[in-house]
């Protein structure tokens, strides 16, 4: 038996307050204030609610629970990030296909692309396959695995493109995350190929020859501090050459975590030419600089590196005006030893799936700088449309609207909390943003009607009924 | 001062203090009985992550003239390629009671983690990190510098003294060179004027910022600048290949007619100019034979004023606490 949930007093994409009917997988009203309870067949409307939050005496009677949004929580179609290491197989110890997507669930999200770079790789039709069923038989998001490009990531050959399009993973994305498919004749054949399918390659833009041993962004705190510096042409002359390669022969490019201010401007010149191609920034990128690194604390060591003032303020505005089409993640989990140590001896990358959404509302809405509806656009619908996964009966990324699936989050903007990384549903707490205050939090998720999330808490039993490990 | 761990920590003072303290103790190394009780019943672990028998050699010495216990801890490779991570070894050295860590890692920034990554309570100082510093490298070359350029020759007159107005030269791989980070930062501090010279691929992006000047020409430097102090940086011969980050220079020989330091370019310094080096020299590339072994070369006596300037380290981190900051005096006698 599914639960109907009556949303009152939400506000769709930070619009007018309106209640929302969430029943059988699907969004079956959106209406004026009061009209919830009647459309749910009027089950719950006399029930008692009391202040925000899931109103629980409401569930036992009637299989209807009413959640009150105060006029204030606003509700979102579910996030669909791009850009996830879930880690699974291989590397357990750090996170696993069931804790990640948990911690993206916590995190608003409905969906998450699962990077390659597992142990063994991504690369074959039977490992994404793995990949999809585990993330099916944990139920917290869909897991949409992305396929490695080359054989092992190892940038020579091409991996069985075809093949894991045609799985049951039905992958659409192909990228060496981690690797750039730097050999230039090996990415056009790669940007050729995976137009039989509708792919896209999501390319890790960065010029092996320029950053090897690189640590950091090369710049001002590079030089002072001694650490081997990760030049920003490096990123850039790869997104040049692949913009100019896609152009060429007429395929969809993604741009992974774009950094600098120049790779926003080439992008941007791309687009004006009528490239295919899109492009993503991480959290991190929208927040930090390369000041972190002064600490010599790995937490802030991560691919493509912290870059300057100036970088965060042009990926800002190219988020701004639509020339990054999206926010992904690069939720990145390792276990604690490989952060705590020095820093050249330290992982890259840091977990940002239950953050993401907060950094965004602090760097761009509260400023001011997008709305609501903005935010629904870079993560969710456009990371859904990137992926392929804005179609069909579970489809994400779409409007808030009766008739669709009912993957939906609801947003508290006005609550705050303070990041700890002890404290993070991920099985990992490597957090950039450890001890820093930031607003929003997520009250619920649901996928296809089902709450994964309520009180901001996993729901953990609802889940468990379906088979999944304690 | 708690830790030693950058020449960018010191204030002018500071540093001042440091020279100061470390001709007190070049003075008792004239004696016949060289060594000082100050430090007895303190143990300090020499911890050596990469092979440098000279600095080890240096702080040990320098410690034991201090009648501190010296524990060499020599653990080569990194937390990952090898063994024990550096943090259980900080725990490591915490349990066993260290009162002064001594440092020396290939990562930038590992003294910086033992000092405040809360593993370890003991003074940090820095023997040498990465690319990043080797303050106490910095520390002898400006004691050093204010010997033969302010006192002529003689501490006598020196204290309290800077190098305000000296200029200096920095010649060689600024690039890969924590010396280079280190004196720029500690002979700004105290006054002087540095130029830096080298290859612009052996510079750092960012150097522009650094309070210094820049050169790509060391006969120009040598014109203009008029340097009263020459440094010569060792350049290490695997620039020259193209390992990681490819050669940055085409040959030796190349190298050594633009940026070596011989008798020709010798005759054409100053006459009180002095020849420095931090050692180990590569004769022929950076310093021909002549001018290494010139009499303006004091390329052996900074070996010397290294484990003075150790010393005035240790006992400042040490004992300086407990004789109250900024003076000796309990100590003085003694020394």
């Amino acid at each position: 038996m599914t639960t109907t949930y009556i949303l009152r007093g939400v506000r769709p994409l930070g619009g007018e307050p309106a209640d929302v009917v969430l029943s059988g997988e699907r969004i079956t009203h959106v209406g004026a204030p009061g009209t919830g309870g009647a459309a749910a067949g009027g089950g719950a409307a006399s029930a008692p609610s009391s202040g925000t939050g899931p109103d629980r005496g409401a569930d036992a009677g009637a299989g209807v629970v009413e959640i009150d949004g105060g006029d204030r929580l606003v509700l979102l179609p579910g996030l669909v990030d791009l850009h996830t290491h879930l880690r699974e197989p291989g590397r357990e110890d750090a996170e696993t296909v069931w804790s990640g997507t948990r911690a993206a669930a916590a995190g608003g999200f409905t969906a998450v692309h699962a990077m390659a770079n597992t142990t063994p790789t991504q690369d074959t039709a039977g490992v994404v396959e793995q990949v999809w069923r585990l993330g099916k038989d944990a139920g917290w998001v869909d897991v949409r695995p992305v396929g490695a490009v080359t054989v092992g990531l190892g940038g020579e050959r091409l991996a069985e493109l075809g093949a894991m399009a045609d799985s049951a993973a039905g992958v659409r994305v192909f990228s060496d995350d981690g690797k750039c498919v730097h050999d230039p004749v090996l990415m056009r054949r790669a940007l050729e190929y995976v137009k039989a399918f509708d792919g896209v390659v999501a390319q890790h833009a960065q010029e092996p020859r320029l950053t090897e041993g690189a640590q950091m962004n090369e710049g001002v705190v590079s030089a002072e501090i001694g650490l081997a510096g990760w030049p920003a042409v490096a990123e850039e002359s790869i997104i040049a050459r692949d913009v100019l390669l896609a152009e060429h022969v007429g395929s969809r490019l993604h741009v992974c975590h774009l950094s600098t201010a120049r790779s926003v401007e080439i992008v941007r010149w791309a687009k004006s030419r009528g490239v295919d191609v899109t492009a993503e920034v991480t959290p991190h990128h929208l927040l930090l600089t390369d000041e972190r690194a002064r600490s010599y604390d790995a937490r802030f060591k991560v691919n493509p590196p912290l870059r300057t003032r100036e970088d965060v303020e042009a990926v800002r505005e190219g988020l701004a005006d639509g020339t990054i089409d999206v926010v992904a993640t690069d939720h990145a989990p390792h276990p604690v030893e490989d952060k705590d140590c020095e820093w050249a001896a330290a992982a890259f990358g840091m977990t940002g799936l239950e953050t993401a959404l907060s950094v965004v509302q602090q760097v761009m809405v509260d400023t001011g700088r997008m709305t609501w509806a903005d935010v629904a656009r870079v993560l969710s619908a456009a990371p859904a449309r990137i992926g392929r996964i804005d179609a069909g009966p579970g489809a994400h990324g779409r409007p808030v609207a009766v008739g669709e699936p009912a993957n939906v989050t609801l947003v508290d903007p006005a609550a705050s909390r303070t990041v700890r990384g002890t404290e993070q549903v991920t099985a990992s707490g490597n957090t950039p943003l450890e001890g820093m205050e930031l607003p929003g939090t997520v009250v619920a998720t649901f996928l296809r009607g089902r709450a994964t999330v309520l009180d901001g808490v996993p729901v953990d039993g609802a889940i468990a009924t379906e088979g999944v490990p304690a | 001062m708690r830790h030693l761990l950058s020449t960018a920590d010191l204030a002018k003072d500071d540093a001042i203090l440091l020279l100061d303290t470390a001709a007190q103790m070049a003075a008792t190394q004239a004696r016949e009985m060289k060594k000082l009780p100050t430090l007895r019943g303190r143990t300090v672990v020499n911890l050596f992550y990469e092979d440098s028998t000279r600095t080890r050699i240096s702080f040990e010495t320098a410690a034991k003239r201090l009648s501190a216990d010296v524990i060499n801890f020599s653990a080569k490779g990194s937390s990952v390629s090898k063994g024990e991570s550096l943090k259980d070894t900080a725990l490591t050295l915490h349990a066993m009671g260290a009162d002064a860590v001594v440092v020396r890692h290939q990562a930038s920034g590992a003294p910086h983690m033992l000092a405040h990554a809360g593993w370890l309570d003991a003074a940090v100082l820095n023997a040498g990190d990465g690319m990043h510093q080797h303050p106490t490298q910095a520390l002898l070359d400006a004691f050093t510098i204010r010997r033969h350029l302010v006192g002529g020759g003689s501490d006598a007159g020196t204290e309290g003294t800077d190098l305000a107005g000296l200029r200096v030269a920095i010649v060689g791989d600024v690039l890969h060179s924590r010396v280079a980070r280190s004196n720029v930062r500690l002979l700004h501090t105290l006054g002087a004027r540095v130029t830096l010279v080298a290859p612009p691929t052996l510079l750092p992006v960012g150097v522009e910022t650094w309070p210094c000047e820049v050169s790509y020409h060391l006969d120009e430097t040598i014109e203009r600048a008029k340097p009263d102090a020459v440094m010569m940086l060792r350049v290490q011969r695997e620039r020259m290949s193209g390992g990681a980050g490819g050669a940055f220079f085409p040959s030796a020989q190349e190298y050594s007619r633009k940026f070596g330091l011989g008798s020709r370019r010798l005759a054409r310094l100053p006459g009180h100019a002095i020849v420095m080096h931090p050692g180990p020299m590569n004769r022929g590339l950076e310093i021909s034979a002549d001018a290494a072994d010139h009499a303006r070369s004091v390329i052996v006596e900074q070996v010397a004023n290294g484990i003075a300037v150790r010393m005035a380290a240790l006992y400042l981190l040490l004992a300086g606490n407990d004789a109250g900051a900024g003076s000796v005096p309990n100590e003085r006698t003694s020394l």
